[in-house]
């Protein structure tokens, strides 16, 4: 069965030769920081089960340090006059958009097709990573394609890679690393102090109130942990199963479903979330322009979903 | 009570704008030494989660075909793709743009769109190429306000559109969540009350679009 794990391999080479290309890049003045940190990138990918727990921690406080202390640069953006190759694929037009959507085509043919394939009664790749395997099989036909079709030296492509990592910096892990705050605060009980502060902040007598609690709390929260998968469970056992549910008698699949889609307000406008910090990185935007342009849809859209969640959930 | 120490450093670390990466890191250590964990536990919890977390990292693997296509000229031909389309304004194609991923999130096809694969490389391009076929190259003032506006189309399509699709992470994670407090839902059920927010997110924004062009206009005309 094709695991996960075949992306993650590949994914793993991709930045170790990034780190390698790094190592060998004399126009950035740090290029030791960026070897070393991008290289414990390809080590997680392609060692990340057999390091264990703790080995994995020490790593990702290894990468926060060199990441974070200002131990990385960019290198000079490859000036001067465009290689040959590069004159040669101006000529291609349109053509050149092909190789870019092969990468959404493949996913979605193998979203659909892979969940049917078997080999000896076995699935052929696992039915929870679906979207993983497909997202990969679909970059490494766009690459084969990019590649016959401009026929770049053969280094091209991890230097084009590197300049694109160069350029989003240590934000790249960001968005894993979110996802392990929200397991540290899950185990610290974060979650239950918050729950408990707005139980004692708000009066929850009033039907309104609790509403408001609830989807208010909901986006606040996400904007604080930048996810709304983990504010959800918080909320949802602090006030909308016991109150909305409980004691006022709502619809709980209104109320779970408006209260998530309160957090997605929220994560529109945090600058915790990954959804936000990575087109900041990619677009070479100054920090907070992305939210600053979502922010007005999410507060209009987040008032309308408490007065949905008011008129919806207690229909009777 | 004490863990919200850890949220804490969290907040007030990227409101000083230290580095992200140091700040979440210390947030997370401070947040379980605070709750009166094993300093080793912390770190292997933040570890597990890390490495239970790299599915995540896996987009990265689309930017060495990204930046070879650039190389070659990319983000130039998605901007004279679209400079012959008179019809064609900044906040129409956004809209467009952001009907299309509310629609194909609202079917399960989550990764059709996304900021690296769609975004950078062919959607903020060729909304920057509408508005300079308009009123000629930009300053940066209005790169930056297009370039933003392509990648929250792109996230505000996908949030209020995934909900809608049943078999997908959130509406699951809400029915699992639901089920621990011994609340039954069908997912179906949950799917459908998703809708009324995705039509008025899809409204309120297409508005914003309308008024986005006319900003660059009265911009694009002053100069």
């Amino acid at each position: 069965m094709i695991r996960a794990q075949a992306a993650y391999a590949l994914a793993g080479a991709l930045f170790a030769a990034i780190a390698v290309a790094s190592a060998l890049d004399r126009s950035n003045r740090r290029r030791w920081g960026n070897a070393a940190f991008w290289g414990l990138i390809a080590v997680s990918f392609l060692a990340g089960d057999a390091l264990g727990d703790l080995g994995n921690g020490l790593l990702v406080i290894a990468l926060a340090l060199i990441g974070g202390l200002g131990a990385l640069g960019a290198g000079r953006q490859a000036a001067g006059a465009p290689a040959s190759w590069e004159a040669r694929a101006s000529r291609l037009g349109g053509r050149l958009f092909l190789p870019i959507l092969a990468v959404p085509a493949t996913t979605l043919v193998g979203t659909l097709a892979f969940p049917g394939l078997k080999l000896a009664g076995q699935p052929l790749v696992d039915p929870k990573q679906v979207t993983v395997i497909a997202l990969a099989l679909g970059v490494v036909i766009a690459l084969f394609a990019a590649m016959a079709m401009l026929r770049p030296p053969p280094t091209a492509p991890v230097q084009a890679a590197r300049r694109l990592m160069d350029q989003v910096g240590s934000a790249a892990i960001l968005p894993q690393l979110l996802a392990a705050l929200g397991g540290v605060f899950a185990l610290a009980g974060v979650g239950h102090a918050v729950g408990d502060l707005i139980g004692h902040a708000v009066p929850l007598g009033e039907r309104w109130a609790a509403v408001a609690a609830y989807g208010l709390g909901m986006a606040l929260f996400t904007m604080i942990m930048g996810n709304a998968f983990a504010a959800f469970p918080v909320m949802l056992a602090g006030i909308g199963a016991p109150l909305l549910v409980g004691r006022f008698g709502g619809d709980p699949a209104v109320i779970g479903s408006l209260g998530m889609l309160c957090g997605y307000c929220g994560t529109l406008m945090t600058p915790m979330a990954a959804h936000n910090i990575i087109p900041t990185a990619l677009l070479d935007l100054p920090p907070g322009a992305v939210i600053r342009v979502q922010a007005p849809t999410a507060v209009v859209v987040l008032l309308a979903n408490l007065l949905l969640l008011d008129a919806l959930a207690f229909r009777h | 009570m004490m863990s919200l120490l850890g949220v804490l450093v969290v907040v007030v670390g990227l409101v000083a704008r230290f580095n992200p990466v140091l700040v979440v890191t210390v947030g997370a250590l401070v947040a379980g030494l605070a709750a009166g964990i094993d300093p080793i536990a912390v770190v292997r919890a933040l570890g597990r989660g890390f490495n239970d977390a790299r599915y995540v990292s896996v987009a990265f693997l689309v930017l060495p075909v990204i930046g070879l296509l650039e190389r070659a000229g990319l983000q130039a031909q998605a901007r004279a793709a679209v400079a012959r389309l008179r019809a064609l304004s900044v906040g129409r194609l956004l809209t467009g743009y952001l009907a299309m991923r509310q629609l194909s999130c609202a079917l399960g096809l989550l990764s059709l769109g996304g900021q690296a694969t769609m975004v950078r490389p062919l959607i903020a391009p060729m909304a920057e190429g509408v508005a300079e076929s308009g009123w000629g190259p930009g300053q940066a003032a209005r790169r930056v306000l297009i370039r933003a506006h392509a990648a929250a189309v792109d996230n505000i399509g996908a949030f209020f559109g995934e909900d809608i699709f049943v078999a997908l992470g959130s509406v699951l994670l809400i029915q699992a969540v639901l089920a621990r407090d011994h609340i039954a839902v069908q997912p179906l059920r949950v799917a459908l009350w998703a809708i009324p927010t995705a039509l008025i997110a899809f409204v309120v924004h297409a508005a914003r679009l309308i008024w986005l062009d006319r900003v660059l206009a009265r911009v694009g005309a002053a100069r």
